[in-house]
């Protein structure tokens, strides 16, 4: 076995140093006919060759984004990754490193963290980021049990633009915490009124912009309704490449921010590994979850970093801590640093128009096919369209004529048909004039049928 | 032996002795600043074409003001990330025996498959029917977990252990409340993560501690007296975190399934046992898999992570969305509580591993009632968006399917021995609180430290002078001074031996008096002892041009 050094003989050696005769005498603490003895009925190990053969079966019956003209977004986005991001992740210090419980031999992750946070504060235009949640929707059912501590009230209200899945994982959370949710329903048309379900028993108001059907919301009125009742308003964004061109929630009154970074140096990965974002005020920072990087000096007074404020951490406080959180996404989020310190603040503004004008030239196209309706007056890189069919099969029809073209709403609302026939469809900067022209052909192909 | 060439003769004088460097640069060790001090706003690492003029569709809501983002072209970026990496210490860079963390190799062959477009660039929403390699790989890894565990469903899509512990206390809740009952208390033992107690009290459990007896295990007596009707579960580590295999562990499931409680076990300490015990046959009801450590998918600096968990057939109904199913209609996923979408997925070569027709029943997470479980599935709900760690999923069966039911066993073999090699090597300089032999990880305690000035954290510190990253340090809390040594199976035994002649003649050098090495150490590393009182004290937890200011008058 490739991976296992010791040799038989070796083995032999050290048992006879441990003092046993065999090596079931070290499992000797084990039930006797608890302990296996054969193999279990699993293929025996392969070569490289043979599980890249496996492997590769697998993945050849899967349609890669980057094959096809490619419209799917819906909190997951198709973005270039400069190849620099790869390579430098890959590096074995920071691949094979763990938290950094000893900070004199992981100065590198530290400071990419301590980086993250700080460009995480830029971007959410607030106070103070945690080094990183597992990815949005986490972030964002960890925002509203840190609305619970804050208010210490146990009532939060969700917008029905709120991308469904991070609605359904805050849910889940808040039934098995007992806590309870108030959900609008969805306005695929854009306008919510969500400061009438605020009352004195309100935590927070959960608000996404740009929301899930891809409209932008000024937040400053209802951050005002919210804060004149006790409550937070905690921001969600899917898409972070927005706040290169859209003015940050930070600046319209947001108490917590938490979005998905996953557009920004991580690859679509079929959903995951992706990186959360959480911001907050800094009056609120013992209250936040998840591990925090902070500047210090060493013996010899040089700058250095170090993971702090500790005892709001399971591993100190335990049954008393914030959050369970341990491991979060370390490498998810040095791709988003490493990627974001090359665009920068130039690189990022153009990245953003490039994808809001990619979008503005899809949307254009679109709304000329016949049976189609865009819904949006406002979006950045991805806007909803109604069709003249069931937008489930419209997907799939355009899916066998190779265009990827969207996300039926059905697809995380299928007990809501009144929104059978709208499609999210997103666009970025990989798309090209061709991409679009053939989604325009494929969809009036199908729409005409 | 140790290679002492190049050892300084009078520890400590090296570094007091020889000029400072002008730079603040020691060869290859370089300084490097932060983006915020070596970027500027203007430049940027990456071309884009301009987009042609157009109409914007923003309304009022355009960004105003600048965000004071650095730029870097890319070969500052390559410089100043390839510095950082410098500083850091990896498996890649030698032994790294952080107890209860299994920093095992990496293959690099994972990495590769995990980069194949047909994985890394998928999206988690296009149709199902152009991606069912990715449900028949996520259903081939549920497989190998079952089969490893001899557990009923697997619950694929927690994020990380932690995450895993949420959903499977989650899944215990759901059951009791099922069964109409409502119960208050989960048992954790005194040497449990830390995660557990959190986890059991963000759903409101009250936790109640069982204590350890004096061999490191936990006492059957000590839980029976705990257990009531009012208790939910006990959330037991096995192996434990003192690197004990808890013997009696039948006596302890019996006992809380007498009680109509469940059985949780944290399978962090799972690298010790895969082919060797079953999980399913010592009365676990549900435990977390930590994919990162037991199937060698990247640490990363703090994660991703991975964290599925088995379920028994008590369990199985209570998975949450979305699901595999595999059963006699062929390979099924279900994302919204109902009827699962069934896919043509060639399942090839032996990932295919066709089947069996038993296997293929207990390829349902939810069994027929004939099979004594749940009649119908109960799902929790979603506990993220869409599908889990697919990057670590593909890793994770490359490992699985590189080392095969044979690897696995013997690496779990080869983890247990090495841990004992390096234990039975130091018992008679280092104290061991427990026994006589351990699973894949060694404690020891700091009463062979004592009198000599010399703490647990100085001892860590000075083996990162000698080359080591430290062993996990004053975890678990049941043992004082606690020293947590797991070298897993991927050190030869000559690595082995260069290790505990260096942790021989530290122990030495501490018992006699040298005091100095370990209150100065680290002296070799990128920074020495970093003080995190004042990182708590003084919170600075991002950049800002203020304070470089105010250092730079200091």
């Amino acid at each position: 076995m490739r991976y296992l050094p010791l040799t038989d003989a070796d083995r032999k050696a050290m048992l006879g140093k441990i003092g046993v005769t065999n090596i079931d005498a070290l499992f000797a603490a084990v039930p006797k006919d608890k302990l296996l003895a054969g193999f279990i009925d699993l293929p025996k190990g392969k070569s490289e060759l043979e599980v890249e053969r496996v492997m590769g079966r697998l993945a050849a019956q899967n349609t890669a984004a980057g094959s096809v003209p490619f419209f799917v977004g819906a909190g997951a986005y198709k973005h270039h990754v400069p190849a620099s991001v790869d390579h430098l992740i890959q590096r074995s210090e920071f691949l094979t490193s763990y938290t950094p419980y000893q900070p004199e031999v992981a100065q590198g992750t530290l400071q990419y963290l301590f980086e993250f946070q700080t460009q995480v504060g830029l971007l959410t235009h607030m106070e103070v980021a945690n080094a990183s949640m597992y990815d949005g929707s986490t972030a964002a059912a960890e925002a509203v049990l840190m609305a619970h501590r804050l208010s210490k009230r146990r009532r939060a209200v969700l917008a029905g633009n709120l991308h469904p899945h991070y609605r359904e994982t805050i849910r889940t959370v808040s039934r098995m915490a007992g806590d309870e949710v108030i959900v609008a329903p969805p306005a695929p048309s854009g306008s919510e009124d969500l400061a009438r379900l605020i009352d004195p028993g309100v935590s927070c108001v959960v608000v996404q912009t740009p929301d899930f059907y891809g409209h932008l919301h000024d937040l400053k009125g209802l951050a005002e309704r919210a804060h004149a009742a006790g409550a937070l308003l905690i921001a969600v964004f899917t898409e972070v490449v927005s706040l290169g061109a859209i003015e940050p929630p930070g600046a319209m009154g947001a108490d917590i921010v938490v979005g998905e970074g996953q557009s920004i140096g991580n690859a679509l990965s079929y959903g995951g590994p992706y990186v959360g974002l959480f911001a907050t005020r800094q009056k609120y920072v013992r209250q936040m979850p998840g591990r925090l990087c902070g500047e210090t000096v060493d013996k010899e007074g040089r700058r250095g970093f170090v993971l702090t404020l500790s005892t709001r951490e399971q591993h100190i406080r335990r049954e008393k801590a914030t959050s369970n959180i341990c491991t979060n996404s370390g490498l998810c989020v040095l791709a988003f640093t490493i990627h974001m310190s090359l665009l920068g603040e130039a690189g990022l503004r153009q990245l953003a128009r490039v994808n809001h004008a990619n979008a503005v030239a899809l949307a254009e196209l679109l709304a000329k096919v016949p049976g189609v309706e865009v819904l949006n007056d406002t979006f950045f890189n991805e806007f909803t369209i109604r069709v003249s069919r069931a937008a489930a099969a419209v997907v799939e029809s355009l899916a066998e004529k190779g265009v990827l073209g969207g996300v039926p709403v059905s697809r995380l609302e299928p007990d809501r048909p009144e929104l059978a026939d709208l499609i999210i469809v997103a666009a970025t900067e990989v798309n090209t004039d061709e991409d679009r022209a053939a989604f325009a052909k494929a969809l009036q192909e199908v729409l005409a049928c | 032996m140790l290679n002492r060439q190049g050892r300084p003769t009078a520890p400590g004088e090296t570094t007091t002795t020889a000029p400072d460097t002008f730079s603040g640069n020691r060869a290859l060790a370089i300084e490097e600043g932060l983006i915020f001090e070596i970027g500027r706003a203007e430049t940027t690492g990456v071309d884009l074409e301009d987009a042609p003029a157009f109409a914007p569709r923003l309304g009022a809501l355009a960004r105003r003001a600048p965000l004071g983002l650095p730029g870097l072209s890319e070969p500052e970026t390559m410089r100043h990330y390839v510095r950082l990496s410098q500083k850091n210490y990896g498996i890649d860079t030698g032994l790294f025996p952080l107890g209860s963390c299994t920093m095992k190799h990496n293959p690099r062959l994972n990495e590769r498959m995990a980069r194949l477009p047909g994985f890394a660039d998928i999206h988690p929403l296009q149709p199902l029917s152009t991606v069912p390699g990715a449900i028949a790989l996520i259903a081939e890894l549920a497989r190998w977990l079952r089969e490893l565990t001899g557990m009923s469903a697997v619950a694929m899509t927690p994020k990380a252990g932690a995450h895993g512990e949420l959903c499977g206390m989650m899944a215990i809740k759901a059951a009791l409340e099922a069964r109409g009952e409502k119960r208050s208390v989960v048992l954790v033992p005194e040497s449990a993560h830390g995660t557990n107690p959190a986890t059991a009290a963000l759903l409101g459990y009250r936790v109640v501690a069982v204590p350890a007896r004096s061999d490191g295990t936990v006492d059957p007596e000590q839980v029976k007296q705990r257990l009531s009707s009012e208790v939910a579960a006990i959330m037991l580590t096995n192996p434990n975190t003192c690197g004990l295999f808890e013997r009696d562990v039948i006596a302890i499931a019996e006992a809380v399934h007498a009680a109509g409680a469940y059985f949780y076990a944290d399978g962090a300490n799972f690298n010790a046992i895969v082919g060797k015990v079953r999980p399913g046959d010592i009365g676990v009801d549900a435990m977390h898999i930590n994919l990162h450590k037991t199937f060698s998918t990247p640490h990363g600096g703090g994660g991703p992570g991975a964290g599925p968990v088995v379920l028994s057939q008590a369990l199985a109904a209570f998975v949450p969305l979305p699901y595999t199913v595999v059963d006699a209609r062929g390979l099924g996923y279900v994302e919204h509580a109902g009827a699962p979408v069934f896919l043509s997925a060639r399942v090839p070569g032996a990932a295919a591993a066709p089947a069996s027709r038993a296997d293929a029943a207990r390829g349902s997470p939810v069994q027929p009632a004939a099979a004594g479980g749940v009649a119908q599935a109960q799902p929790l709900g979603r506990l993220s968006a869409f599908h889990g760690q697919m990057g670590m999923y593909v890793r994770a069966l490359a490992y699985m399917l590189s080392h095969g039911a044979d690897g696995m066993r013997q690496a779990s073999e080869d983890a247990v021995l090495n841990a004992n090699y390096v234990r039975s090597s130091l018992a008679d300089l280092m104290s061991t609180p427990f026994g006589a032999l351990c699973m894949h990880e060694a404690l020891f305690d700091d009463a062979w430290l004592d009198g000599t000035g010399i703490t647990t954290l100085d001892f860590a510190k000075a083996m990162i002078d000698e080359g080591y990253h430290p062993m996990t340090v004053y975890f678990p809390l049941v043992v004082h001074g606690a020293m947590l040594i797991e070298p897993t199976e991927s050190e030869s035994k000559e690595s082995l031996d260069r290790f505990i002649a260096s942790l021989r003649m530290l122990a030495e050098a501490a018992r006699g008096g040298e005091v100095a090495r370990f209150h100065d150490a680290p002296r070799f590393a990128p920074r020495r002892r970093l003080d995190e009182t004042k990182a708590a004290r003084e919170p600075r937890l991002r950049w800002s041009p203020a304070i470089t200011r105010q250092q730079a008058a200091e």
